[in-house]
């Protein structure tokens, strides 16, 4: 089990929930599942990348949504982490941060805040709640820790919005998606070239294929990439459809 | 070549490739049982299908065949940038030598994907009618046309997505080759900041801050999605303006790349 009984309680989920996962849990133990296999069984329904109906998460759950829309406010929900990091890493810097490097991290953090409170508004009422990010494994003390931190999500960005296009049926939204994905490409460059300046990573091979081609990742894989960093439980079947 | 990516590729863009490439491939092997079969069924097979997969539309085969006139005149720079004695300075190589890569991949990819239907390679003159005319000599101004190049191939990819959606995996393409064109630039900008001393070049477009005014009219456009963006979020104006990359049409890119292509 990934997830203490405890730590639901301490989640504030309803005592019945708890009760129902318990009483799910003694069931398939009376059932004689709880060997080896139960354990199995039990521990992936559990796996992080894998959301759970069987267990409450300790996050809200929010569905992005249907078609364009769903589109929209699966970018909406990754320019909230993007934002939200940057505003954590100016908030406290790294020791030994740099003027230049704070103010290409200022920068940064101002285009994700840009680009969230523009989705924010152009989805109005059917923009999905704000969400509630979890850095805890980001050490925002420590260059490496943040600069790889800022690599991962900017690369990430890159490949969800080119990954999204294809699935945006409105030009408009289309164009829109293209005119700040190669914003987020721009940030993965400069991020790179600080974690080694003077080097190809700034278009590495590591993150190419051999045309010479950025990633493209379908909104799932985009999904179970970043739910370690944000609490709620965001669901995207229907993003796209 | 891996055979079976590429047929999964193909079968990604068009369902039916496969059952046509099973059917073609049967009829092969009972017209020709032997040990030849596999050899000479999959490479005859392939090839009519991957016209088939790419030709999807006029509208996609135009688009690809502008993006490799952009993608050749690139490739071609790089080439001659990269060859030059005494251009590039030993600690930039790394970077123009993987940039360069990254062009003569794109030209062999849109070759081959566009198959007899592709376009030939132009003749170009770099010195831009003699306005950089110590282009491969002076690295500043390689160093500053090569920002131009890159931005210029940004607006030039985004300014055609809509043109692909009808072609959903040329699109994609499309828009992973676009996000390096932005990494180029980025790179090449910073670049570009340091050697001519403008502190106001940064990797993404503050306003229309760029080498080549022509290049960036329009890149300080503050309305997205019908909405006036100023004050969002209590952000400048240069804040805004950098958030978002505009597009170019064609007529404006062929405007600008128009003196470097001779024919």
């Amino acid at each position: 089990m990934n997830r203490p009984i405890n730590a639901k309680n301490s989640s504030g989920k309803k005592e019945e929930e708890i009760a129902s996962v318990v009483n799910r849990r003694l069931f398939l133990r009376s059932a004689g599942l709880a060997t080896s296999l139960g354990t199995i069984v039990i521990s992936a329904a559990c796996s992080d990348d894998d959301p759970d109906p069987m267990i409450p998460g300790t996050g809200d759950a929010v569905d992005l949504g249907s078609g364009d829309i769903g589109v929209l406010n699966y970018a909406y929900a990754l320019e909230q982490l993007e934002a939200a990091f940057y505003e954590q890493v100016i908030k406290t810097p790294y020791a030994g941060i740099t003027d230049a490097e704070k103010t290409i991290l200022t920068d940064i953090r101002d285009h994700e805040v840009v680009h969230r409170d523009f989705f924010k508004a152009a989805l109005g009422d059917k923009a999905i709640k704000g969400l509630t990010p979890n850095f805890a494994t980001i050490d925002f003390s420590k260059r490496d820790a943040v600069l790889g931190a800022a690599k991962l999500f900017e690369d990430t960005g890159v490949a969800a919005y080119n990954g999204a296009g294809k699935l945006l049926k409105d030009s408009g939204y289309l164009l829109l998606a293209g005119k700040i994905v190669s914003v987020e490409a721009r940030h993965a460059a400069v991020i790179r070239d600080l974690i080694n300046p003077k080097s190809a990573d700034f278009a590495g091979d590591d993150v190419l294929n051999t045309d010479g081609m950025d990633k493209a990742v379908a909104p799932a894989d985009i999904l179970a990439a970043v739910k370690g960093y944000v609490t709620d439980n965001i669901t995207g079947a229907n993003v796209g459809k | 070549m891996d055979i079976f990516k590429i047929i999964d590729d193909i079968q990604r863009i068009d369902g039916d490739a496969l059952g046509r490439m099973e059917f073609a491939s049967r009829r092969h092997f009972m017209n020709r049982i032997g040990s030849k079969v596999a050899q000479v069924a999959v490479p005859t097979v392939f090839a009519s299908i991957v016209n088939k997969a790419f030709a999807q539309s006029a509208g996609a085969v135009d688009v690809l065949n502008y993006a490799l006139t952009l993608e050749y005149l690139e490739d071609e720079f790089y080439k001659a940038g990269n060859a030059a004695a005494n251009l590039i300075p030993a600690s930039d190589k790394v970077i123009f030598t993987q940039i360069g890569k990254h062009e003569t991949q794109h030209v062999a990819f849109l070759v081959k994907a566009l198959g007899a239907k592709a376009r030939t390679k132009p003749t170009f003159d770099f010195k831009y009618n003699g306005a950089f005319a110590d282009v491969f000599t002076n690295y500043k101004t390689f160093v500053t046309v090569s920002s131009a190049l890159e931005d210029t191939g940004v607006r030039a990819y985004k300014g055609q997505a809509g043109a692909l959606q009808a072609d959903p995996q040329i699109l994609e393409y499309a828009l992973q080759v676009h996000s390096v064109e932005a990494r180029h630039a980025a790179m090449t900008r910073r670049l570009a900041a340091t050697v001519t001393g403008n502190a106001a070049m940064k990797g993404w477009i503050t306003g229309k801050e760029g080498a080549v005014p022509a290049i960036y009219a329009g890149e300080d456009n503050m309305t997205q999605g019908g909405k006036d963006l100023t004050g969002l979020a209590s952000k400048s104006n240069a804040a805004i303006t950098e958030a978002f990359d505009e597009p170019l049409t064609k007529e404006a890119v062929l405007a600008i790349a128009g003196p470097f292509i001779k024919s």
